[in-house]
């Protein structure tokens, strides 16, 4: 094609979905239950296995 | 709940993690040899597997996807288990992902020194090899993605929607950017051209840094800094925020690399924007990581690993402020092409990459062989001396560049340029290229000191084994479990929405800039003058490409008024539709060579190929004498080369193709007769073709050779375009 008319609507367009969205995604992630946060952040500490017998990094 | 015992596999980390160091090893030392041929550029003459133009290339691979990539596989295949609390799917799958990784690396090792290259940057290598990592890559996400399915922890921990978003991202920059028609078995043209093979490639490009270089690290960063440190990460709200924005925004700010070029005004903007946005989602990775450490910092005082984590991110920060800064037009107008851009790179690759994989080594060696790390003093070390050589590394180069670009942009009271000598600026900056070698030689001794502490830890520890572990099995989730459970919980579960939508997230960028710039004739104005390369030229362009010399010198002359002066009319997008693929360059270690056609006369570059010192003192490019040696340039592909041209939209004619060889012969001996101009030159010749006679030699006339295919091609460089002279 020749060129694109018209294309001035799109980025206020995308800007909107843009705005939206993060504003979408920040509000959301602020309902999160401080309880279920606290369990996702702990799941690499969970892994069930104990940080290492002999090794030094015992006193981390 | 059915308690079950499984074994998490070990063994498959301990493989990744010891063809990363010897990978690591290998590349950093051929890094530092190219560093070396800054200062001595002959030290490898005449030996054309080792010039810098064929080993750059395997500089680069070597340490993204030789050192970088298999530490990755071990970061993640060891923190995925136990993060799942599942064995990996497959044995074999696993396996097949070690080996098969290992042999394109070697395939990589042996064909980039022989010249078998795309020199599309960090794609480079041929079309075979670019199936075989598709294969391999296929097999690593199968098996990623089949141990999520069978896991035994229902929510999926922010490291491995990382590690999700870099399986199908590098999927998809791979597939797309690597797009080329086959000639022969190692040879193959890009299917893009000229402007929009760029931007192709920058979007592979960046992106490769983006999900290479970023994403799994900062997967790595939440689960073995918080495992290190023995506390949680500081935010799991700040990880949701930043992951999403990352994988959305990055993909657009390809164009960041090519400000100031032919490529169209709208794109050029859309990378500087979205790379300015960029800030913010890096940061929020750097802030989680550096935060996570809080009320810890004590422990980084004493251990080795935890200084690694500091510097590590702290240099991500570094990099992710310089890198939007020099996004700026402004900036990027004085750092492009010169070793600010090279200092930027090695901030990011020694202290982020580097100095992360040297932490998950220096915890995870002692844990597969239970034992203790042979020496914490040697790892800090290794730290301090490393640290040292990134100092070293790059503040010398921060500097060659600000100086060379001001150099080059400075003028006379009357017009004229004050250095007009490329070489001149050149030559300012070598005491920098002598510091930076010395940057890079301490940083390559940190990392003997790191191959030393491993052996001897490995020595005296234990064979790694399997490790033992057990965990309920999932239950089926119970449907009022699920009530007021939030979206992002309910994704959390359900791997494969989340991949659908992080692929999606991905998509947008490289659909809305590459589109347009495909499909849309307007982006890229016709120039009736522009004609596509004889078949002689064609193959000088091979012979460019097989050389590496888009590795030193670029072809895309921008609109100021400084370079116009020095090179010529400055480059416009229509000159550049045959070149499959582009040859912009990214860097001026030499000058630009656009408009280089009709300049100097055949005896000059004939002269300056052979001992490019010869016509320019004080020059630091090698010589290239294979190219003058008596064996004809091999013509057995050009119409090979020519049709498949021509399906790429090259207006070849069926007569051109099946006139090729004769129209060659004629240009080149045009070539030849040119060449004997020169009296040396003609005595010289002359002696040379006594000599083969007396030795029984077949002699080759220079025409055949492969030089003056080569010359053919530089004189037609930029001569297309006729600007009209203004007295």
């Amino acid at each position: 094609m020749e060129t694109i008319s018209g294309i001035e609507i799109y980025p206020v367009i995308a800007l909107l979905i843009f705005f939206l969205f993060f504003v979408g995604l920040v509000l959301w992630v602020f309902t999160y239950k401080k309880q279920t946060l606290n369990e996702l952040s702990n799941l690499p500490l969970n892994d069930g296995k104990n940080n290492e017998e002999t090794n030094s990094n015992r006193s981390l | 709940m059915e308690v079950q015992q499984f074994y998490y596999d070990n063994k498959i980390v301990k493989k990744f993690l010891y063809a990363s160091i010897f990978f690591g090893v290998v590349g950093m030392l051929v890094g530092l040899l190219l560093a070396v041929m800054f200062i001595f550029p002959n030290i490898t003459d005449n030996i054309p597997w080792l010039s810098f133009g064929r080993l750059r290339p395997l500089h680069t691979n070597a340490v993204i996807f030789a050192f970088v990539v298999n530490a990755i596989f071990g970061g993640v295949y060891y923190s995925l288990q136990r993060l799942l609390k599942t064995r990996m799917y497959s044995d074999l799958l696993s396996n097949i992902n070690f080996w098969g990784w290992q042999l394109i690396i070697v395939a990589a090792a042996i064909t980039l020194p022989l010249g078998y290259t795309s020199s599309k940057e960090y794609a480079e290598l041929e079309w075979p090899i670019d199936i075989a990592i598709a294969v391999v890559w296929v097999v690593f996400g199968i098996n990623m993605i089949m141990t999520i399915l069978n896991r035994r922890e229902r929510h999926l921990y922010v490291a491995i929607w990382f590690y999700l978003g870099t399986f199908v991202t590098v999927a998809v920059l791979h597939i797309f950017n690597n797009l080329e028609l086959p000639v022969s078995a190692w040879k193959s043209y890009s299917i893009y051209a000229g402007v929009q093979d760029a931007l192709v490639q920058w979007w592979y490009g960046h992106n490769a840094v983006a999900f290479v270089l970023t994403t799994p690290f900062l997967g790595l960063m939440y689960y073995y800094l918080p495992k290190i440190a023995n506390r949680p990460v500081y935010s799991y709200r700040l990880s949701i925020i930043h992951f999403w924005s990352l994988i959305f925004l990055y993909i657009w700010a390809g164009p960041h690399h090519l400000l100031y070029t032919a490529l169209p005004e709208w794109a050029q903007n859309l990378g500087v924007v979205f790379s300015v946005m960029l800030i913010a989602p890096s940061w929020g990775g750097m802030i989680n990581g550096l935060l996570t450490l809080r009320g810890a910092w004590d422990k980084v005082r004493t251990e080795p690993t935890l200084k690694f984590f500091v510097v590590a991110i702290t240099a991500y920060g570094m990099a992710t402020f310089e890198g939007p800064m020099l996004s700026l037009k402004n900036v990027n107008a004085i750092a492009h092409y010169t070793d600010w851009i090279v200092a930027h790179v090695h901030v990011g690759a020694l202290a982020w990459n580097g100095f992360m994989v040297f932490a998950i080594v220096y915890w995870l060696i002692p844990r597969l062989t239970k034992t203790v790390l042979y020496s914490k003093k040697l790892a800090n070390f290794h730290f301090w001396i490393g640290t040292l050589g990134v100092i070293l590394y790059t503040i010398p180069l921060y500097v060659a560049g600000f100086q060379q670009h001001m150099m080059w942009k400075q003028f006379n009271p009357d017009g004229t340029l004050k250095y007009g000598n490329f070489l001149e600026t050149v030559t300012a900056i070598m005491p920098m290229y002598a510091m930076r070698a010395i940057g890079g030689s301490l940083y390559v001794i940190g990392v003997f000191v790191l191959v030393y502490n491993v052996y001897k830890t490995v020595k005296a520890g234990s064979k790694v084994e399997d490790e033992l572990a057990e965990a309920p099995e999932l239950p089926r989730i119970v449907s009022h479990r699920m009530k007021g459970e939030g979206f992002h919980t309910w994704l959390e579960r359900k791997p494969i929405q989340l991949t659908i939508l992080a692929t999606i997230a991905i998509l947008i960028g490289g659909i809305v800039q590459i589109i347009p710039t495909l499909v849309v004739d307007s982006n890229i104005p016709t120039i009736a003058s522009v004609k596509p390369y004889t078949p002689l030229e064609l193959e000088g362009r091979d012979l460019y490409v097989r050389e590496g010399c888009v590795g030193c010198h670029s072809q895309m002359v921008r609109p100021f008024r400084s370079e116009v002066e020095r090179y010529g009319e400055y480059s416009k997008s229509g000159e550049y539709v045959y070149d499959h693929p582009f040859l912009w360059g990214s860097k001026r270690t030499g000058p630009d060579l656009h408009r280089l056609g009709a300049k100097y006369s055949d005896n000059w570059h004939f002269n300056h190929m052979y001992d490019p010192q010869s016509t320019s003192p004080g020059s630091i490019m090698p010589g290239y004498k294979w190219l003058f040696a008596n064996k004809a340039l091999d013509l057995s592909d050009v119409e090979n080369k020519m049709r498949a041209m021509q399906k790429l939209g090259v207006p070849y004619t069926n007569e051109d193709i099946a006139n090729a060889k004769a129209a060659i012969k004629a240009q080149a001996q045009q070539i030849e007769e040119n060449l004997k101009n020169d009296p040396d030159f003609v005595k010289s010749y002359e002696a040379s073709k006594e000599a083969a006679k007396a030795s029984g030699e077949n002699f080759v006339p220079m025409s055949e050779r492969e030089i003056t295919a080569l010359i053919a091609y530089l004189q037609r460089l930029g001569t297309d375009v006729k600007v009209k002279e203004e007295n």
